[in-house]
């Protein structure tokens, strides 16, 4: 198939199928953290994390039409705000669906699919009387369309170079407070042992309600991001989610670092298979790559080892 | 003995709570009523009852709201003229929810318990599939709205958007006349449409001694199309021919862009039979400025009938609302069966069939159309040029009506 081109255009195309992949990779991660907290330090299995993502999305939509119609001369920047507020307010309703409805159930994971799902069908059904069964435009800033021309044939998109740049920021953020802040020592601590962590004077109640809605507000923040290169409407969310538990399971639910090795392979795997096959033959190669690695390997890439 | 005498006694008593009010009718109306409607359907002496049947919850609410306001305007507008055969539209709306098995309970409890006297309704081919054997066991009839694929009749069904054929062949036609198109790359969501379509593109292009340089499927709401794209620059195409659908679309558009494919210029070109003003709504007007779209209707056609349609459309769902193809066609519904209905003298679905043929309506939006034998509709094609506001200019429209053509050589 390469016959035809010559060597510098084959340099060219490789190098932006490289590129193509870290995008996808950084969308992965972007997907994954927030899930891979809830999913692996609180065994939550949190099937609305879709919905939360779109939140952030929708309150991106909000935040565009409001700096347009206000504040037009603002508007090259409006992005950053939104951001901002969209994990402000996921976070608000993390906490708030933790408080009311999953501390009741922690010794019942199981049911926690259950209860998050019924919560991403009213979140749907809420969107859609909110907002129209219709997808929303969002508009963008112009600095953020088009690509940015490395040579004459290498040209990178502007969005995805943003997307990898807020993945790095996002990732080394959960890092030091997951790692080297007081909280995160809390959280660890909890997960390990939580009758151990109670009896030395951590509130686990608390911690587990800002480990949920942290965990929402990194939905958010990844769906505001999203508007740039996807679709905003109520079921959006949906096409999402199974990418996503895919990325966390894969790596090892209780590992970040596994969710990041895990989304780098799963990227890497497909972005490959999808340039040499089709689309859809590139979908089935790398579920059977992921399932064959599972049959081998059933906790995942990185497990963390606790004593039961 | 006793269950015999309670048997007369309820048939007795029932023939008697029947024969007065079909006594004052038969006098009001000798002889209207029997024949009018001589199976049984819901049609009282001044009402006429039907269903409209979409989902306006779950996912395809997105495409199928448009539909639903098209038809209530439609039915409201005949009633407001005086309904049909002096009957006025009553109609019984029903939630297909996104879901295949739904939309075959709810259609049969339209035909067998509400006694529609047509239905219009369903989006997707997997929806109408599933009610099909439905209305051909209870013998309904179904007015279906939506663009499709073909391979399917159906004396049971009206369809009433274009079947692949005329969508595509002008197309394809008008980007090789006019833009020199050599090299096509075919790309479609993973389904049947796509699939189908692109089967027929491609055996029009290899036909017309042009090259298919690549055709790609991507599965069902896939959002990452930065390597396809990446194949696409490689391979050089004069055209991308898009059949994407759903939140596929709008990251598809906006990574095209986002890739530095400026669509204005034309190098390549992107045409597509997948976007309507509907979908343009989601991608957004300035990510799929100067793309191409073939279908035979846009909301800027300019003609009275279409003015005044737009106008009412406005005027009852609000100033903001777009109209796409399908919303359009999903208009003629109610109007085509008017038509038929009055050429047959009555409500019988037999006789509705049978007259249904050779149907003209000089007054749709799109300007005019024809029921062809074959249930679908002779209509024009048009190539549409998007604008940054979400609009299509109109740049070429065929000279003849296309026949409708099901069932192509070759794709049995």
């Amino acid at each position: 198939m390469f016959a035809d081109y010559s060597a510098s255009e084959l340099t060219a195309i490789f190098a932006m199928q490289g590129f193509a992949g870290l995008i996808l990779f950084s969308v992965l991660v972007l997907m994954a953290l927030g899930l891979a907290i809830i999913f692996g330090q609180m065994g939550v299995i949190n099937m609305a994390h879709g919905e939360f993502m779109i939140l952030g999305a929708y309150i991106t939509y909000l935040t565009s039409n409001i700096f347009a119609e206000y504040m037009p001369s603002l508007f090259v920047g409006y992005f950053f705000v939104a951001m901002i507020l969209a994990f402000g307010v996921t976070f608000l309703l993390g906490m708030a669906v933790e408080w009311g409805l999953i501390r009741f159930l922690y010794k019942r994971p199981l049911d926690t699919l259950l209860a998050t799902w019924g919560l991403s069908l009213i979140l749907q059904q809420l969107y859609r009387t909110i907002f129209g069964a219709r997808e929303v435009g969002v508009s963008l800033p112009d600095w953020m369309m088009g690509s940015y021309a490395l040579t004459d044939i290498i040209e990178v998109p502007i969005n995805g170079i943003f997307v990898m740049v807020l993945t790095l920021v996002i990732a080394l953020s959960v890092y030091w407070l997951m790692y080297k802040s007081g909280w995160g020592r809390q959280v660890r601590a909890v997960v390990q042992n939580r009758p151990m962590a109670s009896a030395v004077g951590i509130n686990t109640e608390k911690v587990d309600r800002i480990t949920f809605g942290l965990g929402c507000g990194i939905a958010g923040i990844a769906g505001s991001a999203f508007t740039m290169i996807g679709s905003t409407g109520p079921t959006s969310g949906q096409l999402y989610i199974v990418d996503t538990f895919l990325v966390v399971v894969f790596g090892g639910a209780q590992s970040l670092l596994g969710t990041i090795a895990s989304a780098f392979s799963i990227s890497q795997a497909q972005s490959t298979m999808e340039f040499f096959l089709s689309g859809s033959m590139a979908k089935v190669l790398t579920l059977l790559f992921v399932v064959g690695i599972l049959m081998l390997r059933p906790q995942g890439l990185f497990a963390m080892k606790i004593r039961h | 003995m006793k269950t015999k005498q309670g048997l007369k006694t309820k048939v007795t008593s029932l023939l008697k709570k029947l024969a007065l009010p079909l006594a004052i009718s038969l006098a009001a109306n000798p002889l209207a009523h029997a024949e009018v409607n001589s199976t049984g359907l819901a049609v009282t002496d001044d009402t006429v009852k039907v269903g409209i049947l979409h989902s306006v919850t779950g996912t395809m609410a997105i495409s199928e709201t448009g539909s639903v306001q098209a038809e209530k305007l439609a039915i409201e507008q005949i009633n407001a003229m005086g309904g049909v055969l002096g009957r006025k539209i009553e109609y019984i709306q029903e939630d297909g929810a996104s879901d295949w098995p739904t939309f075959a309970e709810k259609s049969k409890k339209l035909l067998v318990n509400d006694k529609v006297a047509a239905v219009f309704g369903c989006w997707t081919s997997a929806s109408r599939k599933a009610v099909l054997p439905v209305f051909e066991q209870y013998n309904g009839m179904l007015y279906y709205p939506t663009f499709y694929e073909g391979l399917e009749q159906s004396p049971n069904v009206i369809y009433t958007g274009q079947e692949a054929t005329q969508q595509i062949l002008a197309g394809i036609d008008w980007v090789v006349k006019n833009k020199d198109a050599k090299k096509f790359f075919l790309l479609g969501s993973d389904y049947i449409w796509p699939r189908t379509s692109n089967k027929i593109a491609r055996k029009h292009i290899e036909k017309l001694g042009l090259n298919v340089v690549g055709e790609e499927y991507y599965p069902l709401g896939h959002t990452q199309f930065n390597s396809v794209i990446n194949k696409i620059k490689l391979k050089k195409p004069d055209v991308i021919y898009a059949i994407v659908v759903g939140g596929s679309n709008v990251a598809f558009y906006k990574q095209l862009k986002a890739a530095g494919i400026d669509m204005t210029k034309e190098k390549p070109l992107v045409l597509t039979i997948s976007v309507t003003e509907d979908e343009i709504l989601g991608i957004g007007g300035e990510n799929i400025q100067g793309a191409y779209a073939a279908m035979k209707y846009f909301q800027s056609i300019e003609n009275q009938n279409n003015e005044s349609f737009v106008s009412a459309f406005k005027k009852r769902w609000g100033d903001d609302i777009v109209i796409g193809d399908v919303t359009q066609a999903a208009y003629l519904g109610p109007w085509l069966w008017k038509a038929a209905v009055e050429k047959a003298g009555s409500f019988d679905i037999d006789k509705v069939r049978a007259a249904s043929p050779g149907i003209e309506l000089t007054t749709a939006p799109e300007g005019y159309v024809r029921i062809h034998e074959n249930h679908h509709l002779w209509s024009k094609t048009r190539i549409g040029h998007a604008k940054a506001n979400g609009q299509y200019d109109i740049v070429y429209e065929t000279k003849e009506l296309m026949e409708p053509n099901p069932f192509p050589e070759g794709y049995q």
